[in-house]
């Protein structure tokens, strides 16, 4: 039976600064960046107002701010950070470390261009730096879903067969400063769905025991680890990914089952008869949702398909979604220089292509700097796939949309 | 020591615990020279242990210092510190 739940007005970053007041982590470390900002401004108050039990560390960066969370974790706290764009890229180092030592961390990204030249608005440029890191990623298309990936994260992070830290991904402005109506939980099912923190069991020199710094059973964390089993370490990074791919699944549906909200990887819209296609992550989602509609008025065959988690990358649930379409395209917010294409563009044609589909794939990459995509762009990318269906192949793989040449 | 004896990433304890003491690491090996000390010439003053970064130097019963080459690297910090000038760096063949 779902729960009773209250609608209230808030932004992305009301929205994940609640979510984790309900949650109430042990700590949260954060420095202030925009877009992310409220967050931290929030969490705060809660603090101030003793509305929530956290110790709050008033870093000096955000290096810091993931230091003092990787050091909570590892005692078996749990623990929280937000941050944007450069914040992100000066956290680099601790990335690595909060994933490679196994910290279930949950960590709000309002998702912003990074620099230079400086620019402060939306883009997916900072998130998909992270892409490899070992960090699973959660893109938001709206506040509700950044309240509810906001208290889901914990129970995927900290899943006995995963153990990997979260980065819950929204849209820097577009989401994150934008007020929506959000339904939120009661505390007390908040409190019950995420329960106690879960841990793995390691063994270290004195026998088998929880993974945390506890004096009665100690253990070392992340020392030294060379060519002998460093590379085995890694493997076991793999694996937890692997496992997260099928328990990121059975959260969802337990989650769903509280709010009434279903919880997907893809979400396909029109898809059943589609010619042409779109697939991306993040807000814009929501705009090619209304182009769909408005297309298919006009009798022409389009769809699209939300992709909600990037890491671990959902490749089954892609060519599900996908079925049948002969050509799609990818919208993604960033770009890969140098690269064949953006990120998600090279991880759509790996899948498609490893499977032995022959579906037609072009890249448009939009909305760099916070720039504005807008219907007409998303009009435009279906007339340039329309057009691929026609020709029978991709004339231009890599396309940038609404930008100035 | 084979790589293909040790366990393998499922049979190792989860997490970034190290699978075995630091102690096991023979870091001895890494270097291209060790210390020599010659035990007549030296005055027993102990400098030689307190310098060492590896404490790869401790004691024989009648106190003169002893190198353990498991673990020293060869970095010559004895050798110019010994006031006897009773340590020398023997390169390694």
């Amino acid at each position: 039976m779902t729960a009773n739940q209250k609608l209230v007005g808030m932004n992305g970053d009301e929205a994940s600064a609640f979510a984790t007041k309900q949650v109430d982590p042990d700590v949260v470390a954060a420095y202030p960046i925009t877009p992310q900002t409220i967050i931290v401004e929030r969490y705060s108050e809660y603090v101030a107002d003793g509305q929530v039990g956290t110790e709050f560390v008033a870093v000096e960066s955000e290096h810091s701010a993931l230091s003092a969370c990787i050091g909570a974790e590892a005692t078996g706290a749990r623990a929280f950070t937000a941050t944007a764009a450069n914040g992100l890229a000066l956290m680099w180092e601790m990335i690595f470390i909060a994933s490679g030592l196994r910290l279930p961390i949950v960590m709000a990204v309002a998702n912003r261009a990074l620099s230079g030249p400086i620019n402060i608005h939306n883009d997916h440029s900072d998130a998909m730096g992270a892409r490899d890191s070992g960090w699973i990623q959660i893109f938001c298309e709206n506040s509700q879903e950044v309240y509810d990936a906001s208290v889901e994260a914990w129970r995927i992070a900290e899943h006995p067969e995963v153990q990997l830290p979260v980065m819950v991904c929204f849209d820097g402005f577009t989401i994150s400063h934008t007020m929506e109506n959000v339904y939120v939980l009661p505390d007390e099912e908040v409190k019950r769905f995420v329960g106690k923190r879960v841990f793995m069991r390691t063994k270290g020199h004195m026998g088998e025991t929880e993974y945390r710094l506890d004096p009665t059973c100690p253990i070392s964390i992340g020392p030294l680890d060379l060519q002998d089993f460093y590379f085995e370490h890694k493997l076991q990074e793999v694996d937890a990914m692997n496992e997260a791919l099928k328990a990121i699944p059975k959260v969802d549906d337990e989650f769903s089952k509280v709010t009434g909200r279903p919880l997907q990887y893809m979400y396909p819209y029109r898809m059943e008869d589609a010619e042409v296609a779109v697939v991306g992550l993040g807000s814009a989602m929501g705009t090619v949702r209304e182009v769909v509609d408005e297309l298919r008025t006009q009798g022409k065959k389009v769809g699209m398909i939300k992709q909600r988690i990037f890491r671990p990358f959902p490749e089954e649930a892609l060519l599900e979604a996908i079925g049948d379409v002969p050509v799609l395209g990818v919208m993604e917010k960033a770009a890969s220089f140098g690269s064949p294409g953006g990120p998600l563009y090279e991880d759509v044609r790996t899948t498609v292509y490893g499977s032995g589909k022959k579906t037609l794939i072009a890249d448009y990459i939009h909305g760099l700097g916070g720039r504005d995509t807008s219907p007409d762009m998303i009009r435009e990318v279906f007339a340039g796939l329309v057009s691929i269906r026609k020709k029978g192949k991709v004339d231009r793989p890599v396309n940038f949309v609404g930008v100035r040449e | 020591m084979s790589a293909q004896k040790e366990p393998g990433a499922k049979e190792l304890p989860k997490g970034a615990v190290p699978y075995r003491s630091t102690k096991e690491y023979e870091t001895g090996d890494w270097g291209v020279a060790r210390a020599k000390i010659d035990t007549k010439k030296c005055t027993k003053c102990t400098l030689c242990h307190f310098f060492c970064p590896e404490g790869a130097i401790q004691f024989n019963p009648d106190g003169t210092p002893n190198v353990d080459y498991k673990y020293c690297k060869g970095c010559g910090i004895c050798a110019e510190e010994c006031p006897a000038k009773c340590i020398e760096m023997e390169m390694k063949k």
